[in-house]
């Protein structure tokens, strides 16, 4: 079942300040929303935001492709992403992510057999004076070094 | 350095960011000062403050406004550039974290100049801290009366959505920006027609970086001429600089333009981490060209500066790298990087970014071919001026600024299938601290 239904009140609200019949642009944060509440965007959820919104189908499945945030299903409860761009490469996220590699046992794109963690890379998370930067759902840790990972991850249980 | 910020002038405590802390300093009462004068009057302010645009492109603030048309009886919008996603630049999310209102407040001034009744701030989907004291500021802003209806008594009227992105960094492209608000995929369109002639909902649109705007207010407050007293002629007021990599003390810092740049990196930064030699400096985000250290001598920082040693000044973003990184794998860095975030719209780019990061990955596995290097630059130059956006263009220019300086590297690894420098891009260590 769609968990549209239930957030309607909530898009409703928003709607208020947005210029009028601009409906089109409430996808993003209606999906963004969507995720949140179930993890992430499931097909019946696609149906009910199209109809809800009134726009075409292929514009939410456009945008769901398009953005990398979005995801169509299910990830683990910790959802660790290295940033491996300029910076962070210059202050050991290379380190960090084989460190984490091989204490989760896992590569980038896939989560652990008991559902825990998720491990990824991603671009530029715009932290570059604190690199190297590790993103925990939707938390900046900043300043990674090795003994501060191995004390975070003792706290994501 | 300082006696001239205009930006990170007071000091940050655990509530600086909100409300009464804000409005202790002064805070909006630049807004009433704005609702008493002509909106013309607001722009033309801005026009001759000289202030350039704080994004990367160093367009006039007050030309872009000047273009649109107060009684035009269509609506207008303005839209804050917050996707910050240049790698190396991370200054705009200090102004969101710790000066939201000044963000606000700015652009409730200059709603009131273009005649906006709707604002947008497209802030990047990655930034939670960032976000949260934005909208917490939009929100103590509305319970205030600042936004709504009959701001402060006049017949003025604004209303302000913070929208969130959600991963791509073209949406930082202006018309890329404004699509992904129309709730689409962040596709860069073509100009003409221009986004103030035809932008958001096919209005009248501007879009200014978070930190041009954030100047607006004390524009406004102090006047053009004191704006025009800091800075260069060229480059009039303050812009704040982002600094990471291998430099000892990285962080943002406000700079008067025309500061001496080797001062601001060997006194105010403390130079490289570890006592290291400089090897090569981006000055304003990856996608301005690389500089070396004898580059450097005698600029000043500012626009004419810059560009006279061959770069740009971009979004303020520098990285600075110490002797014995790796320049091939930091390129194979920045390829990936391109790669992954070209939109896919147009040929050169979606091709090319895949061809350029394809050779490079070769190229660092030991398994570079004859021509590889003059192959990438082929390619770069085949993107120059191909493609909807500068994404494209960008990515060419510091390809091609890399195997400038840095040849003899490129050459060697090609030739000899490994790295001068052993591959190594965490030469000041600390991940072992």
């Amino acid at each position: 079942m769609s968990v549209v239904v239930g957030l309607i009140p909530e898009f409703e609200g928003w709607k208020r300040r947005f210029p009028p019949g601009t409906e089109g642009s409430l996808v993003l944060p209606c999906l963004r929303r969507i995720q949140e509440s179930r993890g992430f965007v499931a097909d019946e959820d696609i149906a009910a935001l199209t109809e809800y919104l009134g726009v075409p189908r292929m514009q939410i499945e456009q945008v769901l492709s398009y953005y990398s945030q979005y995801r169509r299903e299910p990830i683990g409860r910790w959802h660790l992403q290295v940033c491996h761009n300029v910076s962070c490469s210059m202050r050991g996220a290379e380190r960090a992510l084989d460190h984490l590699r091989s204490r989760l046992g896992i590569e980038p794109g896939q989560t652990t057999p008991d559902g825990r963690y998720t491990l990824s890379t991603v671009e530029c998370l715009g932290s570059c004076g604190t690199a190297p930067v590790v993103m925990v759902n939707d938390s900046y840790h900043e300043s990674m070094t090795r003994s501060k990972l191995d004390r975070l991850l003792d706290e994501l249980t | 350095m300082s006696g001239a910020a205009l930006i990170m002038d007071f000091a940050v405590t655990p509530d600086s960011h909100r409300l009464a802390a804000y409005r202790a300093r002064g805070g909006y009462a630049t807004l009433a000062k704005a609702l008493a004068m002509a909106p013309q009057d607001i722009t033309r302010e801005v026009s001759d403050s000289g202030l350039l645009g704080h994004g990367g492109a160093a367009f006039p603030v007050g030309r872009k406004w000047s273009v649109v048309k107060l009684h035009d009886g269509q609506p207008h919008y303005l839209c804050a550039n917050a996707d910050e996603g240049e790698p190396g630049t991370f200054k705009d999310r200090w102004i969101l974290e710790n000066a939201p209102h000044r963000l606000l407040e700015s652009m409730l001034i200059a709603a009131y100049a273009l005649q906006v009744r709707h604002c947008f701030v497209y802030i990047r989907g990655e930034f939670d801290l960032p976000y949260q004291r934005l909208q917490g500021a939009v929100e103590e802003a509305y319970e205030a009366g600042l936004f709504g209806s009959g701001i402060l008594g006049t017949e003025f009227a604004c209303d302000i959505v913070i929208y969130r992105g959600a991963g791509s960094y073209v949406c930082g492209e202006a018309s890329g920006l404004i699509t992904s608000i129309e709730g689409k995929k962040g596709y860069p369109r073509n100009r003409p027609p221009r986004l103030t002639v035809k932008g958001l909902y096919q209005q009248p649109t501007v879009i200014n970086n978070v930190e041009s705007l954030a100047n607006i207010a004390g524009i406004v407050r102090d006047g053009a001429q004191a704006y025009r007293a800091i800075g260069t002629p060229r480059s009039p007021g303050t812009q704040l600089v982002s600094i990471s990599g291998h430099i000892s003390r990285p962080g943002v810092y406000e700079l008067p333009y025309g500061t001496p740049l080797k001062d601001f990196l060997f006194e105010t930064c403390g130079g490289m981490a570890g006592g290291k030699r400089l090897k090569g400096l981006i000055p304003g985000g990856i996608s301005t060209k690389v500089l070396t250290e004898p580059d450097l001598e005698g600029v000043t920082y500012d626009h004419a500066s810059l560009l006279a040693a061959g770069s740009s000044l971009g979004s303020g973003g520098m990285i600075a790298i110490a002797e014995g990184t790796c320049m091939v794998r930091l390129l194979q860095v920045m390829l990936r990087f391109w790669h992954h975030e070209s939109c896919g719209q147009c040929t050169p780019c979606r091709e090319g970014m895949g061809w350029m990061h394809r050779i490079i990955d070769r190229i660092v596995a030991g398994q570079g071919q004859p021509g590889d290097l003059e192959r990438l630059i082929a390619i770069a130059h085949a993107n120059d001026g191909t493609t909807i956006c500068g994404m494209g263009d960008a990515a060419g220019y510091a390809t091609v600024g890399f195997l400038d300086k840095f040849r003899d590297e490129f050459e060697h690894y090609l030739t000899h299938g490994r790295s001068l420098c052993d591959g190594v891009l965490d030469v000041t260590g600390g991940w072992d601290a």
